[in-house]
């Protein structure tokens, strides 16, 4: 019986290690494999982080016009007003292009946003270089503060033949709640211009 | 050395007999089956006419959450507990389970999981209306504050499996009888072996999921909010990583109740023995590659829609083993038809029918069409009601005798069984209609195109519930009143169960049966 009990201990000492392998699996190894995942694969429209352009610039290739469209959208609530400023460029593949997208804070509060991309075709993802982007951080806006948020691309020379038009979306996310450091930093910035704008009008006045 | 139960309430609080706590799993669970009947009661009153009668929009989703939640975890999954707990140590000829205070914990704890969720019905921010699937971010950003009850109610639950599992496989693999070897055990005790294997693999899984949550809801973490770099795809991913081994957790051991019926009653052995066991665990192995298939529409690449809808159709091989093993089991059998029998021979031809609709779900392209309509709740609906609860219904008519040793009633039990079959096709068959024709699931109104066929699913639902009725009138008649069984109870039954007298004696198997007692 007593050899029985140490084989039973045995058994349960495996089963429990393997019950915790699988819990440590799904919450610390399942998110990061996924966004590897996705980053590799280029799955679910995500668009890959920022892109560092190589010593020798690639040739830009003249005979190949691709249009990129840009979608900008609010999530849910998101007071802000938000618009690229084209809404269409035509580009050739290796050459570096920027634009623009307008954000304006159209509320009396301090806010913060995070625009989230989003890409069609999956297929063009891999090609889709972005040197600078406004999502790679966040955005804080004073009350009524307008913003021009800036993009810049390159549409890479392998980009597979048949796509023609590439569609990157925005959403924006209202994140102040979650970034409260942002706000207060903003907040001091806003307190120290109106503190010198007063103390410039109060010399005037003088 | 041998004494018999405690008296009274502390009987129940402090046994640690597996025959006592198989019991109360089973009535634990058939209590569960009644409240999830009433929620898919008040579902069907509502959609009985388009239109709003009954219920807002918001307690129908409630309503239709809580009936998979109840179902799911409270009904099915404690009910196949219950069975291995009175069964497996009888029938692989141990004493009781190899550990008999933590079979006691895993079945107590889950009466306050259960309190937990359903307490929410009460409480002003109603229960979980996310669906029994709880997609982020519907089940974090937007739900009701009593997601929290949920959680940890299905933390508890987890637990529970967990430990049921663990308790399952130790007894398995450590406590059978001289000469009980892996092959020679019946095919319940293997394909319950299997499932506590599957459970032990993805509860945990469940429980990281629903924890991710509470840190996303509670304590500021991203894991599904896109607006701090995470991914609510990533919880369809998660979820159905453990989502999909879990519709296995609710049929392996159905497979298992009635590979041992249908021999018992065709009185020829089954049929492909060993070919059952490989096909029960290649059915657990693919289980764990599939499970992007219940997510064909998010947005996946063609070759991802192509890996996971080739591994789906792949499964069919193995069940289709299992379907033709039992067909052939009966084939030129000398077939009598109890009630256990009649219960097993629908399992076998309902289940196929569900089947035959996963197949048509997982040809991907074909999929975007169905996806989230009546034709995915019928097809679940024909796997799990006369897959997991049929079989239920026939381990429960085929071992009851073994149980309290008194016979049920015959006619009401073929009664019975008449009654429920015709409530579940008419239930459940039109819906692959109104499918077919487009209607989403989850909905309280609906375009009075459905009406026809969603007045005759409502109609064969409350046909189904009395037949449920019926069902706890019949136990109770047997253990109040039935003839007193005999100790092989069945003409045709074989195994180290039916070796015990009738009722089965509060400790069987202090002494190991004897080896020529065990066949195979």
């Amino acid at each position: 019986m007593a050899q029985g009990q140490k084989h039973i201990q045995r058994t349960i000492a495996k089963l429990s290690g393997l019950a915790v392998v699988m819990f440590v699996f799904a919450v610390w190894v399942m998110p990061p494999l996924y966004n590897l995942f996705c980053e590799v694969a280029g799955l679910n429209g995500k668009t890959k982080g920022q892109y560092v352009v190589e010593a020798v610039s690639a040739d830009v290739d003249t005979s190949r016009v691709v249009t990129v469209q840009f979608v900008a959208m609010n999530n849910e609530n998101m007071p802000w007003a938000f618009k690229p400023k084209d809404f269409s460029v035509k580009v050739h593949p290796g050459e570096a292009t920027v634009t623009h997208f307008l954000a304006a804070n159209q509320t009396d509060k301090i806010m913060v946003g995070q625009a989230v991309p989003s890409m069609v075709p999956s297929n063009a993802i891999n090609y889709f270089h972005k040197t600078e982007c406004f999502c790679f951080n966040k955005q804080v806006l004073g009350p009524h503060e307008e913003a021009e948020l800036g993009l810049q691309f390159i549409v890479d020379q392998a980009l597979p033949k048949g796509v023609k038009t590439i569609t990157l979306s925005y959403s924006l996310f209202d994140v102040t709640a979650m970034s409260s450091d942002d706000v207060e930093i903003k907040a001091t910035d806003i307190q120290a211009h109106t503190q010198y704008e007063s103390s410039i009008l109060t010399a005037f006045s003088n | 050395m041998a004494h018999g139960p405690a008296k009274g309430l502390s009987r129940w609080l402090y046994t640690t007999n597996h025959k006592d706590i198989g019991s109360m799993y089973l009535w634990f669970s058939f209590a569960m089956f009644f409240l999830g009947g009433i929620f898919a009661l008040v579902i069907r009153a509502e959609l009985f006419q388009p239109g709003l009668q009954i219920v807002e929009p918001n307690f129908f989703n409630q309503m239709t959450t809580m009936h998979g939640l109840v179902m799911v975890f409270g009904a099915v999954m404690p009910a196949f507990v219950g069975l291995a707990n009175w069964m497996v140590p009888m029938m692989i000829g141990a004493p009781d389970m190899a550990l008999p205070r933590m079979n006691n914990w895993s079945f107590w704890i889950l009466p306050f999981a259960f309190a937990l969720l359903v307490s929410t019905l009460f409480m002003e921010a109603g229960a979980p209306n996310f669906g029994w699937t709880f997609y982020a971010p519907l089940s974090t950003t937007y739900a009701p504050d009593t997601v929290t009850f949920f959680i940890f109610g299905v933390h508890i639950m987890g637990a529970s499996s967990i430990m049921g599992a663990i308790n399952i496989i130790a007894t398995i693999l450590n406590m059978r009888a001289p000469g009980m070897t892996l092959m020679k055990m019946p095919l319940f005790v293997w394909t319950w072996l299997i499932t506590a294997y599957l459970l032990i693999a993805v509860m945990p899984v469940l429980a990281g999921v629903v924890t991710m949550m509470l840190m996303d809801i509670h304590f500021g973490t991203s894991f599904f909010d896109a607006a701090g770099g995470g991914d609510p795809v990533l919880f369809q991913h998660v979820f159905w990583f453990f989502g999909h081994p879990e519709v296995y957790i609710m049929i392996l051991p159905a497979f298992g109740v009635v590979s041992a019926i249908i021999p018992t009653f065709a009185r020829k052995p089954l049929f492909g023995y060993s070919s059952m066991v490989y096909a029960t665990a290649s059915i657990a192995f693919l289980s764990f590659i599939v499970w992007a298939h219940h997510m064909f529409t998010v947005g996946m690449p063609l070759f991802g829609e192509l890996v996971f809808m080739y591994a789906t159709m792949l499964i069919a091989v193995p069940t289709g083993v299992k379907v033709f093993n039992w067909v052939t089991t009966m084939w030129k059998g000398s077939m009598t038809f109890e009630t256990p029998m009649l219960f097993s021979i629908a399992f076998v031809i309902l289940f196929t029918i569900g089947g035959f609709s996963g197949l048509m779900l997982a040809i991907a392209p074909a999929d975007f069409q169905y996806h989230d309509t009546y034709f995915v709740v019928a097809h679940f609906h024909y796997v799990l009601v006369p897959g997991a609860i049929f079989s239920i219904t026939a381990a429960v008519y085929y071992w009851l005798p073994k149980w309290c040793g008194r016979m049920y009633d015959e006619n009401m039990g073929k009664a019975h069984f008449w009654l429920a079959f015709a409530g579940l096709n008419i239930t459940f068959f039109p819906m692959h209609f109104s499918g077919l024709a487009g209607m989403p699931r989850r909905i309280p109104d609906y375009n009075p195109l459905w009406a026809d066929w969603n007045m005759i699913s409502s109609i064969g639902a409350f046909l189904f519930g009395a037949a449920q009725v019926m069902f706890l009138y019949i136990i109770i008649k047997t253990i109040r009143s039935g003839k007193p069984a005999t100790a092989r109870v069945w003409e045709g039954s074989h195994g180290l169960e039916w070796t015990v007298a009738s009722p089965a004696p509060y400790h069987t198997f202090t002494t190991p049966p004897p080896k020529s007692d065990i066949e195979g």
